[in-house]
């Protein structure tokens, strides 16, 4: 057994579980506050109101037209130097992740609620309610589940976005790998194992995914 | 009941209603003929606001609904509208379908919301099907489900947006059976329909519509027998 536990596969495990538990709550911290973004903006893109739509296209747009390595320098860099402010790296990351995937988030939630038929609204309002209620009690949840395919897609790409915030040294998982092969030298074994672990999470994922849609299909 | 006073309607640059009078009197069952095009569909749609009214008025009880202060969510619980291709809500079974209204517009806790919704589903022959989705019934069991979700707002104007267009054939007789039932009962209902014969055994009164004005209007009789537009003939000639 002694050739398993002395091998760089195994002594870079727990660098890259800690990198892990960054990588996931950066992720879902991340995802969690840009699907709020996303449902607002999403909504504000399906607006009437010219200001309301055309700030909520503003920033689908900007977001969605710049790199997001550009983005967390950005938010990390350009923002503290601006304000002098400084922000943690975790935190920034999550600002990060939570602005851009809100961004294609947004055009997710606008899709799917644009998709249901006109005419679910027009019986909803035709029988008495109000438009919000129509909205929260028709439009959306039929909405929610045309949504679900491509949010987990966005969880997959925001997942794997987070590893580019190792150029601010956040102790994600590629980070973490990283630092293992700069002492170690052993760059095969440890980009290995961290390619595993990326796949670990979004293999299953994907086929998870890939059974809700089948079943939303019919 | 109804009161139509020179009511226009425009999308965009497009007039489709160029004046409209209508009366329509309690009890009455007023069949909306005419050509596709003819504007019939979008009269009906501005009897519930379901299209801004560009000009003109439309009391509904008395209520100017064409006056932006109006509560219109209050008017439309009073007017039920069924629809071409029904709009049942998928998501919800065919009881939640019928009991929605009731609960959220009226305040009705679910279990009078059901005391009013299983009467219904009988009444148009569906009790067996309270507890399936709509996906898995026939067009005609959707809109008698489309009709008792709208009656279980126990409105006092019903308005049918070409109910048996989107049928099978063999599907539509269920329907009609339905609405005449209903107009037995002495609902008032406006129906704009291709059912020349339903217009004919049912209807008080056949309003003949074309190019966004009511060409003619007479009782189903002297409409379907005797007209006197050269439109309404040209039109009946093709149609019976």
């Amino acid at each position: 057994m002694e050739f398993i536990t002395e091998s760089h596969y195994y002594r870079v495990m727990p660098f890259l579980l800690e990198g892990l538990v960054w990588t996931l709550l950066i992720t879902v911290v991340g995802l969690i506050i840009g699907f709020i973004l996303g449902a607002i903006f999403g909504f504000a893109r399906l607006s009437h109101n010219k200001i309301i739509y055309g700030i909520a296209t503003v920033y689908v747009e900007a977001v969605r037209g710049t790199p997001i390595l550009a983005q967390i320098l950005f938010i990390y860099f350009g923002l503290s130097d601006l304000t002098g402010i400084n922000i943690d790296k975790i935190s920034a990351s999550i600002i990060a992740i939570a602005i851009n995937a809100g961004a294609y988030i947004a055009e997710i939630v606008r899709g799917a609620v644009y998709s249901i038929d006109k005419g679910q609204m027009e019986a909803g309002r035709s029988v008495g309610l109000t438009r919000n209620q129509t909205m929260r009690y028709i439009i959306w949840p039929q909405a929610f589940r045309r949504m679900i395919p491509p949010l987990g897609n966005q969880f997959v790409i925001s997942l794997k976005d987070t590893s580019l915030f190792s150029v601010i040294a956040v102790t994600e998982l590629l980070y973490m790998g990283q630092q293992y092969y700069g002492s170690t030298f052993a760059a095969f074994e440890a980009l290995t194992m961290v390619c595993l672990m990326y796949l670990l999470i979004t293999v299953p994922t994907a086929v998870y995914l890939r059974r809700v849609e089948r079943r939303l299909d019919v | 009941m109804i009161s139509v006073k020179n009511l226009h309607k425009s999308f965009g640059d497009t007039e489709v209603l160029k004046g409209i009078e209508a009366e329509i009197a309690e009890k009455e069952v007023v069949c909306v003929i005419g050509p596709s095009g003819s504007g019939k569909s979008t009269f009906l749609r501005c009897l519930n606001l379901l299209e801004e009214i560009t000009s003109g008025d439309v009391y509904i009880e008395g209520d100017n609904i064409a006056d932006k202060k109006i509560n219109i969510n209050e008017v439309r619980s009073r007017v039920g509208m069924v629809f071409q291709h029904f709009n049942l809500f998928p998501h919800r079974t065919v009881l939640e379908n019928i009991t929605l209204g009731p609960i959220k517009v009226k305040g009705m806790n679910k279990q009078e919301a059901e005391k009013v919704a299983l009467p219904l589903l009988e009444k148009v022959g569906l009790s067996d099907k309270a507890h399936v989705y709509p996906e898995s019934l026939s067009g005609g069991q959707k809109q008698r489900v489309a009709i008792a979700r709208s009656l279980a707002m126990e409105p006092r104007i019903m308005l049918f947006d070409e109910p048996t267009s989107a049928l099978d054939p063999e599907l539509v007789g269920d329907v009609l059976e339905v609405m005449k039932d209903l107009a037995k009962e002495g609902m008032t209902m406006v129906v704009v329909t291709h059912e020349m014969g339903f217009a004919k055994e049912v209807g008080d009164r056949v309003l003949f519509m074309d190019e966004g004005i009511i060409m003619e209007e007479d009782t189903p009789d002297n409409i379907f027998d005797n007209p006197q537009n050269p439109r309404t003939q040209e039109f009946l000639s093709k149609v019976l």
